[in-house]
């Protein structure tokens, strides 16, 4: 089969259907005045207008899910004791998503040094990423939040998808981009795309130029660890965020998660959550003692992780996509490029024998 | 704008003896302006005032106590300080007051209607009855009353309720629609079933953030939510729609007759839930009861800080 194929916009919605016959298919739809992905509807065509308001990664680390439920029944033998009848609950079935960005797509390869390495293997992470397959759309304008080409990605990045589908007369052309992405072409309403293959390259040239030039992050990983102890750098940087949770469930590339066992009576369900590093809750350890008391604590943790202490361990990746998402939700506008770029100049000003940086 | 750059004068001789002054200075998007933390003359000169200075500076300051503070006010952001000191959460001492008169402020979930991506605004200009706003596309211009926030159209109090420095002439108050009165009307009349499957359906996006909590300035456990403790077990983790709509039940009647009605809740929601219209019903019936509106009077006694032996409204013998 080919590996380019032209998907006319008049039938999107069929193919949509096709890929809805096969799999559980996820879209873009819109909520109200939102943008949220969630099961397809054939009633309804996903909206594709923008970059969704909350990223796709629900599809595969969903905000609540069920890891395994439980039973406490008396032994009828000896009833001082209790027995506890334990069931795994594996998830089943293959998905697809259609219409996430290249941003929120490539949040997965994020998950994936994490969740799906040889010190770790998390078994309900792994099941949904390998039977989730990504329909991603190339953007063809960015927007003023976005920052793809500062972590080495960019508008048509077709890092985590399956397909990728770029912007051409008329509808996309289908790039595949896996084995099992090249199989979802194979549906006779595509046609050969080699005819579109230089629009298709001009529009990825034209989204690219849509972008300022790009901040240099190589400093950053070094700086951020420069600045740790700096509380009052953290406090000024932190002052005006409200230390909710909106930056990081809507951010594609935050993975971390609470466990709790939620009874009701005798039975009940161990849950894996989202957590965030924003919530005073996030490190308070049992004794009341909390490493991370403050805001500024806390956004440390979230800038820091993103940019220095995981790069440090995954042979320099940038655990952020540019996607813009913290900076567009956040009700207090704060700006983690900002942060970034502050601290980069914070610590140049004082291995130079000054405080005060630039941005800072 | 002669009465900002008098403003500024008063902030800047006022910063000495201050820790510092929020205000607010230009954001990431033409639209939207961000608070501002001025601790020297330099952060004075950011200082903005205008349509897009939205954030309610007040969220902050429960969270400062021991600090001297000071905070630049729109009319509505005086309410929730005069609430806080009427509640004594904050201290009067503590506070430095500047002001001026408020023409209203932008809501960009309705700008977001007409243009979009708020990504792709590269400009955004108020003149008079009109917005005009520029994307790549082109420019769009919005009439005002479809562009402002909701409490802008029928604004009572567009100068701070106190302050220790008002710059430029007060203003009347407006008198337009009130679109949120007419939202909660609306809601009402639905039958409680269409009512609830009306919540259902809006709350089933929530993603438990809890921006609309950290957002509110009356809302003050923030830490100590008991959204999040396990012991009371309110509420389980599972992200059921009804956990989310029990939370909003549980903000909703913790503001009950506290809530100054300035939207921050709403505003924060990430994923845009019009979770006011709970605020709003919460207060009509404190209205109704007591006869009180939160934060109009610093000497007043919020009704639930106090008891008549006789309510007035409430018929609690002779059934
Ligand atoms: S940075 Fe913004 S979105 Fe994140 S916790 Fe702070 S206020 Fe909330
Ligand atoms: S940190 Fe912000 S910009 Fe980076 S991926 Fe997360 S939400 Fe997007
Ligand atoms: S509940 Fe909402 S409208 Fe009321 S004071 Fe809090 S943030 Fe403002
Ligand atoms: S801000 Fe919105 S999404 Fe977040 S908890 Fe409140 S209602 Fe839910």
């Amino acid at each position: 089969m080919e590996s380019s194929m032209y998907l006319p916009e008049a039938s999107l919605d069929a193919w949509l259907a096709e890929l809805a016959s096969s799999h559980e298919l996820i879209v873009p739809r819109r909520e109200g005045d939102a943008i949220v992905f969630g099961p397809y509807d054939p009633s309804v065509s996903p909206d594709i207008s923008r970059d969704a308001t909350a990223p796709p990664k629900s599809s595969v680390f969903p905000a609540c899910e069920e890891i395994m439920r439980y039973t406490s029944v008396k032994d009828t033998d000896d009833l001082s004791k209790t027995l506890v009848h334990m069931e795994e609950v594996m998830p089943s079935g293959s998905r697809v998503v259609f219409g996430a960005r290249p941003c929120g797509t490539r949040g997965f390869t994020v998950y994936d040094r994490v969740f799906d390495a040889p010190a770790m293997h998390d078994p309900y992470y792994v099941a949904r990423r390998q039977s989730t397959l990504f329909v991603t759309l190339a953007c063809s304008e960015a927007g003023s939040a976005c920052f793809c080409h500062w972590v080495g990605s960019g508008p048509a990045d077709a890092s985590g998808s399956d397909v990728l589908l770029v912007p051409v007369k008329g509808g996309w052309l289908a790039e595949g981009v896996s084995d099992k992405g090249r199989e979802l072409l194979s549906s006779p309403l595509l046609t050969p795309g080699e005819k579109y293959a230089g629009e298709a390259k001009a529009a990825k040239a034209k989204a690219m130029e849509s972008l300022d030039s790009a901040a240099d992050l190589k400093p950053a990983p070094e700086a951020l660890l420069a600045v740790f102890d700096d509380m009052e750098f953290w406090n000024r940087m932190s002052a005006k965020c409200i230390s909710c949770g909106a930056c990081t469930y809507l951010c594609p590339t935050c993975y971390c998660f609470n466990i709790t066992d939620e009874n009701k009576g005798m039975e009940g369900s161990r849950l894996r959550t989202w957590d965030n590093c924003m919530s005073f809750q996030f490190t308070l350890e049992a004794s009341g003692h909390n490493p991370r008391p403050t805001k500024a604590h806390r956004l440390k943790n979230r800038v820091g992780h993103k940019f220095s202490y995981y790069p440090g361990l995954h042979g320099g990746a940038i655990a952020c996509c540019g996607c813009g998402r913290c900076i567009k939700s956040c009700p207090a506008g704060v700006d983690i490029r900002q942060i970034v770029l502050a601290a980069m100049d914070r610590a140049k000003a004082s291995r130079q024998g000054n405080t005060t940086g630039e941005h800072a | 704008m002669q009465p900002l750059e008098d403003l500024k004068a008063a902030i800047k001789e006022a910063l000495p003896g201050l820790d510092f002054v929020i205000g607010w200075e230009n954001g990431w998007n033409p639209l939207l302006a961000t608070p501002l933390f001025m601790y020297s003359p330099e952060d004075v000169d950011k200082l903005t005032w205008g349509p897009f200075n939205v954030n309610n500076p007040a969220t902050y300051l429960s969270g400062l106590k021991g600090k001297k503070i000071g905070v630049v006010v729109k009319g509505c952001d005086s309410r929730s300080v005069v609430q806080l000191l009427q509640e004594k959460l904050i201290r009067r001492e503590d506070l430095t007051l500047f002001g001026m008169p408020c023409t209203g402020v932008v809501d960009a979930t309705k700008i977001a209607r007409k243009v979009g991506d708020l990504g792709m605004i590269s400009g955004a200009k108020r003149t008079n009855g009109t917005l005009s706003v520029t994307t790549h596309e082109g420019s769009v211009d919005i009439p005002w009353e479809e562009a402002a926030a909701d409490k802008c159209l029928s604004c009572q109090y567009p100068n701070a309720i106190i302050s220790d420095h008002f710059k430029g002439d007060p203003l009347p108050p407006t008198l337009g629609r009130d679109p949120a009165a007419e939202q909660l009307a609306a809601l009402e009349a639905l039958a409680p079933a269409e009512l609830f499957a009306h919540w259902k359906d809006a709350m089933d996006r929530c993603i438990r953030c809890y921006a609309c909590r950290n957002a509110c300035p009356m809302c003050v456990c923030r830490d100590h939510c008991i959204a999040q403790t396990r012991d009371p077990h309110w509420l389980s983790q599972d992200d059921t729609v009804k956990e989310k709509l029990m939370f909003q039940m549980i903000h909703s009647l913790h503001l009950a007759g506290r809530c100054t009605e300035c939207g921050e809740c709403q505003r924060a929601c990430p994923v845009d839930i019009p979770i006011l219209a709970l605020r709003r019903k919460l207060n009509s019936v404190v209205k109704n009861l007591f006869d009180y509106q939160a934060g109009v009077d610093p000497s007043a006694v919020p009704p639930l800080f106090t008891f008549q032996v006789e309510e007035a409204k409430i018929n609690e013998r002779g059934w």
